[in-house]
């Protein structure tokens, strides 16, 4: 039988790309398990944008000397490695923005604001991170349209037997969903949803900040019409992210943010916008931010993300082999082979803040809050759990101290 | 003395463990909740009033955090029997000193939940505004 082999991933020789581990906290060595809040950064990605700085920084695109060329280039380079990261069809549709965030927000006030209206709905997640929720839901208030979740079953996962039932409250104009949830680490069917939001004539926006840095993105592949990612929870810099959108919604759109860069030519009484990306692109870009995603794209793309994703299953399914023993701990969300590297909990009668006070002083980090996702806390019924989420760098050892320090925590609380 | 000890030192779990005070009054003279979001502690509290302004009683409920609801638990022991417009200008330096641990600012917040509950109550039932430092809501307190 004919088997593809992938390189597996060797954590430990990851783990010595990244400056921030040889720090100690607390005189311990640093176990961090919050990278679904924001990853760690190799070394390689940090002298891109170092390097950027150093020898080819200008402002791109309207300078004529030599330099600008350059830092154009290197832009535009990063424009093309996102690209091919989401297999978008063409470079046009790739737009940075300074996070998914702001990416979905774009959609939602281009779009949304300018295409919905009374009797239509916009349907969102019971899971849903607040970036995905919130501006659909404020867009949906402002132009009179219906707001719908699609409610979890009791492993976190969507219910889409319910999705029928949702239609008939009116005309289904967005469906926006995270491909991967940050709070469970459920893999939500999003091809499934696309055909569905197709079917009614609606556009599917799928939030990947969750997903990119873990698995395969594959635009043409899930179907989605928009789908937003942030560099930072992908081994790049803060303050850059990525939009793609099919070009022909994206040409038909108005503009979200005004101003320099993004105009064709400006009257008193009229102006006319550029071409894509332009058009959404106003202001001076985030151009060594770009350089350094394009280089945390190359060194993600080194190790592969199919050994990133097969790596991250076994780590889940160690850390809840391991909270399993635990019978005062329950875990959250879906079996392991159908989650990402993030894992829910709670200590019985302890809240959440003081696990992770305790795990601190043992130099664990983890979160413990409601993660940006206050309706799925509502559904769990609990106001806040903690989360444990790994990475490339996150090595077994990790997760053992982790229990070591439940049950401190089981110790001074119980 | 290691870092634990420090911060949940045998005081604080003891009033964690067996809050003072608690459970509602009824009837009670001020009432406000307030809840710090960012990590889900809640708090409401009742006062009665006695004779010239005193606070006679105080009872509160709420979830969160040990250091939340400890230090809640220890303000009901520190303010019963204190005038309330006393209490009402009583500065945060007074629970943190009872307190005696060292607070980050995310735990300062879980610190002073109750006391910016409190305040809010006394100076509702006054009629008098919340000091700018708590917040503008006059309803409940919300921590950000």
């Amino acid at each position: 039988m004919a088997v593809t082999a992938h390189p597996k991933l060797d954590a430990h020789r990851v783990r010595a790309d990244f400056p921030i581990f040889e720090q100690r906290f607390h005189g311990k060595s640093l176990a961090f398990l919050d990278s679904a809040a924001s990853s760690q950064k190799p070394r390689q990605m940090l002298d891109a944008m170092n390097e950027f700085y150093e020898t080819s920084y200008a402002n791109v695109h309207r300078g004529v000397y030599a330099l600008a060329e350059r830092a154009t280039e290197g832009l535009e380079l990063a424009r093309e490695k996102a690209r091919a990261l989401l297999n978008a069809p063409s470079a046009r549709e790739v737009i940075f923005v300074r996070n998914a965030t702001e990416g979905l927000n774009l959609v939602a006030y281009a779009w949304g604001l300018w295409n919905l209206g009374p009797g239509d709905l916009v349907v969102v997640t019971e899971l849903e991170h607040h970036s995905n929720f919130v501006p659909w839901q404020y867009v949906a208030k402002r132009t009179g349209a219906g707001f719908r979740m699609i409610p979890l079953d009791e492993n976190g996962e969507l219910r889409v037997d319910e999705l029928d039932a949702i239609a008939r409250d009116g005309a289904v104009k967005v469906v926006a969903t995270g491909v991967v949830s940050n709070s469970l680490g459920t893999i939500n069917p999003v091809e499934r949803l696309s055909a569905w939001a197709h079917e009614h004539g609606a556009i599917m926006v799928a939030d990947a900040a969750q997903a990119a840095p873990h698995k395969a993105v594959d635009v043409q592949a899930l179907g989605c019409d928009f789908l937003a990612v942030s560099a930072h929870k992908m081994c790049g810099p803060s303050g850059v992210g990525v939009l793609w959108g099919k070009a022909e919604l994206l040409e038909a759109m108005e503009p979200f943010l005004t101003g320099g860069h993004m105009i064709r030519a400006v009257g008193v009484d009229e102006t006319t916008w550029g071409e894509l990306p332009h058009k959404f692109e106003a202001g001076t870009a985030p151009m060594a931010e770009a350089v350094g995603f394009g280089a945390a794209i190359d060194y993600l793309t080194a190790i592969g993300f199919d050994a990133i994703e097969q790596y991250e299953h076994e780590l889940a399914a160690y850390a809840l082999d391991r909270l399993a023993e635990l019978p005062w701990v329950t875990s959250y969300g879906p079996p392991a082979d159908r989650r990402a590297g993030i894992v829910s909990f709670n200590v019985d009668g302890v809240h959440p803040h003081d696990v992770a006070q305790v795990l601190d002083f043992e130099g664990v980090a983890i979160r413990a809050g409601h993660h940006c996702c206050q309706p799925l806390m509502r559904k769990l019924g609990v106001a806040a759990t903690n989360r444990a989420s790994f990475y490339v760098y996150t090595i077994p050892e990790e997760i053992d101290r982790l229990v070591d320090g439940l049950h401190k925590v089981r110790k001074a609380f119980g | 003395m290691g870092e634990f000890e420090q911060l949940y030192r045998e005081l604080i779990l003891d009033h964690y463990k067996s809050p003072h005070n608690h459970g509602l009054l009824d009837p009670a003279d001020a009432r406000a909740e307030g809840q710090n979001p960012l990590c889900g502690d809640e708090v409401a509290l009742t006062v009665r009033l006695g004779e010239g302004g005193v606070i006679e009683d105080v009872g509160f409920e709420g979830r969160g955090c040990a250091i939340s609801q400890a230090a809640t638990s220890m303000l009901t022991d520190l303010v019963k029997g204190r005038p309330a417009v006393e209490v009402a200008a009583m500065p945060k330096e007074e629970l943190l000193a009872e307190l005696g641990i060292p607070l980050t600012p995310v735990r300062l917040k879980c610190a002073i939940l109750g006391l910016g509950v409190l305040k809010l109550a006394l100076h509702k039932a006054a009629g008098t505004p919340l000091p700018e430092e708590w917040g503008t809501s006059a309803r409940d307190l919300v921590l950000d």
